[in-house]
């Protein structure tokens, strides 16, 4: 058959066998596979969120009132924590898809055994199994802001831009989560990923101002991804645009080249080695 | 003999020190039916997995369809069918959509991998089970499916790894036939196996492989006539008696074993080597003649002892 017989990556040798511009199949499986088993997974991702926002955010406000975000501006505590929650469920599903998730396929159902040994390379089945997890995470996100707006906690325009800065963060994690997986060999030590998570979801500045904390346990908080997530995102809802935005996106760009290079090689070195 | 499809010299594949491929030599024509033959851990699935372009050679020369699989793997592997020792079928989707998707990765539209898909699962008798899900299937069915996934891209070579293993005899019959009629449409299938009736019934030529070396190389009846003799005679003597009478089977046959339950005596022909045995007067509880199988080249050339 013809078809099969073209080079597959023929125009893509930079990449050489890592990138045969196949990565759409992939996400096609994964939408297949969806298809299949049950909806459920996708709609309590929604709803975890809007759990969080209405109990704290309508019952805790009421006692907290307003409070001042990073650039000083007073809003009500609300619309502080919607974009927090925002950001942390774009970690939490990121980083759900790409540890638990992967480890799984990698290790037990030896679904990339399988997809290797086909025309794709690593970085299509990368790039696939993140982007499937990107368009879940936007999906929850779109949802999550739609419940925003109507609560009014979408203060300023520049809200909108939330939306890409949310696939940004959860791409970073994803890249990132998917790489470090591919080290671990045990689910204990998938355990370590959890106890990472917990805390810097809780002080990542997510529920109460980053000033509460002495300074130096600010650098540290200031030094994990999802502060810089929480602040992109809560800058794009409230309106407070400042350059600094740019640098908490850059942080996730690096992230994601990094995650991307690591994951790739990982995969080439466990399946193709 | 044509073009090579299948070109190997002295291909090596090292674990750290381990060389478990150890320099081997073989060159597969189109068409053919190619064996691997070997005990555990031979290098078998090894040489299947560098051949398959997943795995990348340590040293030597190997080439695909005239291509480097080292610096080709998505170009080759789009020209392979592979059916892994293990099953490695997609759990989450359902038999058809296993075959769709995997169609997919090779970058096949919908519209030619569709009517392929039907007919495949046609050839793999597997047209009533289309919805059904992956776990839900007997082992022999899997399989099936395994092959029929393996030639969705129309591959001009078929890999397979130990194809029937764990298999029902009714199932293998089944397999053999589909892998027949393949070879029948002119694909070229490079197997390996552990049963010696499989490699005499699908291979037009083998290599018996042991330790990661080849230890010999050419079709069935050619290996049994150089490594074997034409008929073997069976015979049991009972009760720890064997070693002491074959110590008086100097001269009999054209040579002979002592195996603790039994003794084989390799001849040309069996019923004489009997009957002279029955002149020197010894008289065996039971005796067999049949006609020597691959079996006894490959445990001539491999030895009886378990390797690991
Ligand atoms: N990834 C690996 N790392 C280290 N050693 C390996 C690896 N894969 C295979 N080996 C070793 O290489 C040798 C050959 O293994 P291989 O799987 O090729 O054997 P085989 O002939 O297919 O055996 P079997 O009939 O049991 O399937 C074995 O000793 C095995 O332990
Ligand atoms: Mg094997």
């Amino acid at each position: 058959m013809s078809v099969a017989a073209q080079p597959a990556a023929a125009s893509s040798k930079v990449l050489g066998d890592l990138y045969a511009r196949n990565a759409k199949s992939v996400m096609w499986r994964g939408y297949t596979a969806t298809k299949t088993n049950t909806y459920l997974v996708i709609v309590s991702g929604f709803f975890e969120p809007v759990f969080y926002l209405l109990s704290m955010g309508i019952g805790l406000g009421a006692l907290v009132g307003t409070v001042a975000t990073t650039t000083g501006q007073e809003v009500p505590y609300a619309a502080f924590i919607a974009p927090a929650l925002l950001a942390v469920s774009a970690m939490n599903g990121a980083v759900y898809d790409s540890t638990w998730n992967v480890f799984f396929k990698m290790n037990y159902a030896k679904l990339y055994e399988g997809m290797l040994a086909t025309s794709l390379g690593p970085l299509d089945v990368a790039l696939g199994e993140i982007s499937l997890a990107l368009a879940r995470g936007a999906l929850y996100a779109a949802g999550f802001m739609a419940v925003m707006q109507a609560l009014g906690l979408n203060l300023a325009w520049s809200a909108i831009l939330a939306l890409p800065a949310v696939v940004l963060i959860a791409f970073g994690f994803a890249a990132v989560g998917m790489a470090i997986t591919s080290y671990l060999k045990t689910f204990q030590q998938m355990d370590w990923i959890n106890f990472f998570m917990l805390p810097m979801f809780l002080f990542s500045a997510t529920f109460y101002p980053i000033t509460v904390y002495p300074e130096p346990i600010q650098w540290i908080v200031q030094a994990l991804p999802l502060w810089h997530g929480v602040e992109l995102v809560r800058g794009l809802t409230t309106g407070a645009l400042s350059t600094a935005l740019l640098g908490h996106a850059l942080y996730y760009v690096v992230m994601i080249a990094v995650g991307l290079v690591v994951t790739t090689r990982r995969l080439r070195h466990v399946f193709l080695d | 003999m044509p073009q090579p499809v299948i070109r190997a010299s002295n291909l090596v594949k090292k674990y750290k020190d381990f060389a478990a491929v150890g320099g081997i030599d073989f060159e597969i024509a189109p068409g053919e039916s190619f064996g691997f033959l070997g005990p555990n851990g031979a290098g078998k699935s090894t040489t299947m997995r560098m051949i398959g372009a997943v795995s990348t050679r340590t040293g030597g020369e190997l080439e695909i369809l005239g291509l480097d699989p080292d610096k080709y793997g998505p170009e080759v592997r789009s020209q392979l069918g592979v059916v892994p020792q293990q099953d490695n079928l997609d759990v989450d989707l359902r038999v058809r959509d296993n075959l769709i998707v995997y169609g997919r990765y090779f970058g096949l539209p919908t519209r030619t991998i569709a009517p392929r898909a039907d007919e495949l699962l046609g050839f793999a008798q597997l047209s009533d089970r289309a919805k059904a899900r992956v776990e839900d299937l007997s082992g022999g069915m899997k399989r099936r499916l395994t092959i029929a996934r393996a030639l969705i891209n129309d591959p001009k070579i078929l890999l397979l790894d130990e194809p029937t293993t764990g298999l029902d005899p009714q199932a293998r019959h089944i397999l053999w036939d589909r892998l027949f009629r393949l070879k029948e449409q002119g694909t070229t299938l490079v197997l390996t196996t552990h049963y010696m009736d499989e490699a005499e019934q699908l291979c037009d030529r083998l290599v018996v492989v042991d330790k990661g070396s080849i230890m010999a190389e050419g079709s069935p009846a050619d290996l049994i006539r150089r490594f074997s003799s034409r008929e073997v005679l069976e015979v049991r003597f009972g009760g720890g008696r064997n070693e002491e009478v074959a110590s008086q089977l100097g001269g009999i046959g054209d040579r002979h074993e002592v195996l603790p339950d039994r003794i084989l005596v390799y001849s040309q022909d069996g019923e004489a080597e009997l009957s002279r045995i029955h002149q020197l007067g010894l008289k065996p509880i039971t005796s067999l003649v049949r006609r020597s199988s691959l079996e006894d080249v490959f445990l001539r050339l491999t030895g009886r002892s378990l390797i690991e």
